[in-house]
């Protein structure tokens, strides 16, 4: 923890860990997911943020002797909700009212856990460590009051920040105990008793977003607003085309020009000899021209003025609109490789009493568009060097920063800082890189901050997509079987980066003959993690072809998933967590059970088959299983005659498990996942002569105020581990909107954009 | 050199008179509530009050701000508590909150034209202002609650 963040008044100092050492279970690899990639990142210990050892509580909570604690907050805050989320968990079990906790950062290091801030993990991986924590500090403050006194520490038993002696009516403040305490030794965390959630006082309790008073009066600090002492602005005009090397730059005139100090090509540095990896979106450091001025406005200005020549090579000639005649080309040939194959698909496709549909989607690939542009300010000094990032990996910048600088690990420090923003963009970490280079190359302190334009056009994207489905469906209108051909791009037996499709969802496993084939073909382009990667395209494909299943086999959309839902066997009921709390540490598969829940929940909200709408008006409904959560959604949309889309509102059903530990956060961060959702219907990045079109919003636009439909959010609460929820809200909001599309006109949405078939927002 | 009135101050400023009004709050003037978002006037994260009126700070230059009166996220009221601020607070609209500033002086220059605005008054002031996290719910309802508290308000008085 920083120091900064403490002040000197704090005072409880544990050192020793607890002895015994505990392992918590690992994120469990998603087994049906084809493709993994070898070097993502964050694949390192404690992969998705589930620790391998105990935390020090020293590492996370001071008290000072005021009684309030400072609890420190692991992962980076980019709107999800984490700053909050994770220190309540600590409060909870120290026993303190909310209002003596101040939220504090961490630092950055294995010290503090995984860090890894993606993949909705915060909630699911921290839920047992953050509690650990908690109980062990008011274990300690119970030991040094029970010395004080003389008496068994079995005797003594806390109220919100105090520790009392019933027995003697003897009470002792946190505050008064914090000096003594810091001197116990820290229990062992097997020996910890959690309370009975039903005598929760913070968890399940809604809080104040711990820095919503100074975001409102513009004072909330975001990567953008750090400045260090002595501190240059740089910009970085980097290669258009990934790979692409500068010959030659007029750095002459840029160096002539006002406030410019220092204007420079950067080669490009390789990462661990193998850069740069696409397929495996290693995020390393590409060739460009550094400009450093001595505000940014003049580094801008000078790069308007700022002339390179290039040399760009084979992938400047990538078309992304050639790859869909490839791909309809690849799908009329035997798929290259099976992901999953139940029972026998093309015996039951061949029978005479089965009737056969067809189905081919196309999505593309899409820009995660943070508002805060990358950025990242970096001091390299003495052979060190300090970094301040809005990263979601931290951890994962620290080691791509000594890399590319070639110095130790231990001598990089990186600051977190608020983002504007994540969307699993800053899981990618190449502005740490350039800053921490540009930072070294001139000597001074630098803030690098990128353009909108860049953002758009230097992307980690989601990639690009294709489907062919066919699905039997027999006589009785069961369906019989289900074959996907997938086709994505990669190489040999190799999706891009986040390109896999994760052959196991839903409906795999409630048929007996399913296959999910797959073709790659040839597209290089950075990609990456975006909100509910994976889920966010196949969701929608295969949740609008559920639909022309529904419709073909003349059964309603809830009806045939709940029935495919009930085939399957029951789950077996979850294990209770550790110290007799709710089910704890792991992240379960998909569960129909839950699944059917969510379904039900959204249907009755919606009034699902109940209402009568208005002419070309119509409900469609989705759910889907995606980063431990089960969520149904239900979209009332109107087209109107000239294909403009209204989506009059949207009903939200999530599992949230045992508890939504913040439950205002949690409402709120489910209807952002469906703005989220309904943005990437209209949203689109083309490659031509190798580079991006698009640059800015009115390109690859997001949804605004007159197109958001409210948004109503249930909960249903089943005993499972509490899930994260940043992610599992979004897929299934645009087959809920197609569904709805297609019941109102008949259309199907086969193509997104949705613009591409004549549909817009009204 | 140029002379910028910026909530209520008399600020000089002395370089690059093309400078846009976003870089010179932001870097010259140390007032970081202002966001860059887009350089376009498209997301509205830049929002400030030049006269009054809403304005995309990223589109107006230095030497174009000259003599009107500036009022930035960090001027909107003396101590924080406009109305529109305690709305926001009160039902915790921020996610991230990198656009929170440019939503809030939007809201709160509608607010000021009218007191009682509708949903689609609402809609047609605020739909230059990009939240990318998605809190356009809780923006509205915020919105209908300032004007509540701002009716509430003057009744007081």
């Amino acid at each position: 923890m920083e120091k900064i963040n403490l002040g000197r008044r704090s005072i409880l100092r544990a050192t020793a860990i607890a002895g015994g050492g505990m392992m918590l279970g690992l994120f469990p690899r998603r087994e049906a997911r084809a493709q993994a990639p070898a070097q993502a990142p964050g694949q390192g210990p404690g992969r998705g943020g589930f620790a391998r050892a105990p935390l020090s509580p020293a590492n996370f909570v001071s008290i000072s002797p005021d009684g309030i604690a400072s609890i420190g907050s692991p992962n980076t805050e980019m709107g999800q909700g984490s700053f909050n989320l994770l220190p309540m968990m600590v409060a909870e079990e120290l026993d303190i009212d909310w209002k003596n906790v101040k939220i504090v950062r961490t630092g950055v290091g294995s010290e503090f856990g995984g860090q890894f801030t993606a993949g909705s993990t915060a909630t699911p991986s921290n839920w047992v460590p953050m509690r650990q924590i908690g109980g062990a500090v008011r274990g300690m403050l119970i030991a040094a009051a029970a010395q004080n006194w003389g008496v068994p520490a079995a005797e003594c038993s806390t109220t919100p920040g105090r520790v009392v002696h019933s027995p003697s009516g003897r009470a002792a403040s946190y505050g008064e105990l914090a000096a003594k305490a810091a001197t116990m030794p820290v229990p062992d965390f097997s020996t910890l008793k959690f309370k009975d959630p039903k005598d929760y006082k913070i968890i399940g309790t809604t809080t104040l977003g711990g820095e919503t008073k100074d975001i409102i009066r513009g004072k909330a600090q975001f990567g953008i607003d750090i400045t260090v002492p002595g501190m240059l602005y740089a910009v970085f005009e980097k290669t258009p085309v990934s790979r692409g090397k500068v010959v030659s730059a007029n750095l002459d005139a840029i160096k002539a020009m006002k406030g410019v100090k220092h204007a420079f090509i950067v080669e490009g540095a390789p990462v661990n000899g193998n850069y740069p990896n696409y397929l495996f979106a290693d995020p390393g450091l590409e060739a460009g021209v550094a400009i450093v001025a001595d505000s940014w406005w003049a580094a801008q200005s000078a790069r308007k003025k700022l002339k390179v020549q290039w040399d760009l090579g084979q992938l400047a000639a990538q078309d992304s609109e050639q790859t869909v005649a490839k791909a309809e080309e690849l799908s009329k040939q035997a798929p290259a490789r099976t992901l999953r194959k139940d029972g026998d698909t093309d015996a039951v496709f061949q029978r005479t009493d089965i009737r056969v549909i067809q189905g081919a989607y196309r999505f593309p690939i899409i820009a995660h568009n943070t508002l805060e542009p990358q950025n990242a300010t970096a001091h390299f000094r003495d052979g060190k060097v300090e970094v301040w990032s809005t990263s979601q990996l931290p951890q994962t910048g620290r080691q791509l920063v000594a890399r590319v600088l070639g110095i130790p690990v231990n001598d990089v420090t990186v600051h977190m800082v608020r983002a504007g923003g994540g969307f699993g963009r800053r899981c990618y970490n190449d502005s740490m890189a350039e800053a921490a280079w540009i930072s070294k190359t001139v000597g001074a302190p630098v803030k690098l901050l990128w353009t909108r334009e860049d953002d758009v056009q230097h992307d980690y994207y989601r990639p690009g997509g294709f489907q062919y489905l066919k699905a039997a469906i027999d006589q009785n209108g069961k369906l019989a079987a289900w074959h996907d051909h997938y086709i994505t791009y990669g190489e040999g037996n190799s999706f891009i980066a986040e390109g896999g499709f994760d052959a196991g969802q839903f409906p795999a496993g409630l048929i007996r003959d399913y296959q999910v084939q797959s073709s790659v073909l040839p597209l290089v382009l950075k990609t990456g993690a975006l909100r509910a990667p994976g889920s966010n395209c196949s969701a929608w494909v295969v949740q609008s072809f559920v639909d022309d299943v529904a419709h073909a086999a003349g059964k309603d959309p809830l009806a045939l998933r709940l029935e495919l839902l009930a085939s399957a066997p029951a789950p077996a009921a979850p294990a209770s967590g550790p110290g007799g709390g709710p089910p704890g540490g792991g992240r379960p598969g998909l569960n129909a059970a839950r699944m059917r829940g969510v379904l039900e929940l959204v249907a009755e909200k919606s009034g699902w088959g109940k209402r009568q709408l208005p002419p070309r008006t119509a409900l469609g409904i989705a759910c889907h299983f995606d980063h431990g959560g089960h969520v149904a959604e239900v979209a009332e949309v109107t087209v109107s005659a000239d294909k403009k889309i209204k989506v009059n509102k949207v009903w939200v059903a999530a599992d949230v498990g045992s508890h939504a530990v913040n439950p205002g956060a949690a409402e709120h961060v489910l209807q952002g996942a469906v703005i989220d959702g309904l943005s990437e219907l209209i949203q689109e990045i083309t490659l031509k002569n190798g580079r991006v079109v698009q640059s800015n919003y009115d390109q690859h636009p997001v949804l605004r105020m007159p197109e958001a439909p409210p948004i109503e959010v249930h909960f249903l609460r089943t005993n499972n581990t509490p899930n994260g929820l940043g992610e599992p809200g979004l897929p299934p909001i645009l087959p809920a909107v197609c569904n709805a599309i297609f019941k109102a006109t008949g259309e199907r949405i086969h193509t997104l954009p949705f613009t591409k078939q004549g549909f817009r927002f009204a | 050199m140029i002379t910028l009135t910026i909530n209520g101050k008399a600020q000089r400023y002395d370089g690059d008179s093309e400078m846009p009004l976003l870089w010179v709050l932001r870097d010259e003037l140390n007032l970081k509530g202002t966001k860059f978002g887009c350089g376009m006037g498209l997301c509205g994260a830049c929002t400030v009050h030049v006269n009054g009126e809403p304005v995309r700070s990223c589109l107006v230059s230095a030497s174009d701000a000259a003599g009107k009166k500036i009022t930035t996220i960090e001027g909107l009221s003396p101590d924080g508590t406009h109305p529109v601020q305690v709305a926001w607070e009160a039902l915790d609209v921020p996610q991230c909150g990198y656009c929170q500033t440019g939503q809030i002086m939007t809201a709160s220059a509608l607010l000021a034209k009218k007191k009682n605005p509708t949903d689609a008054d609402i809609d047609a002031a605020m739909a230059g202002n990009i939240c990318r996290c998605g809190t356009y719910g809780r923006i509205r309802a915020a919105i209908h609650k300032a004007s509540e508290g701002m009716k509430a308000g003057s009744t007081n008085r």
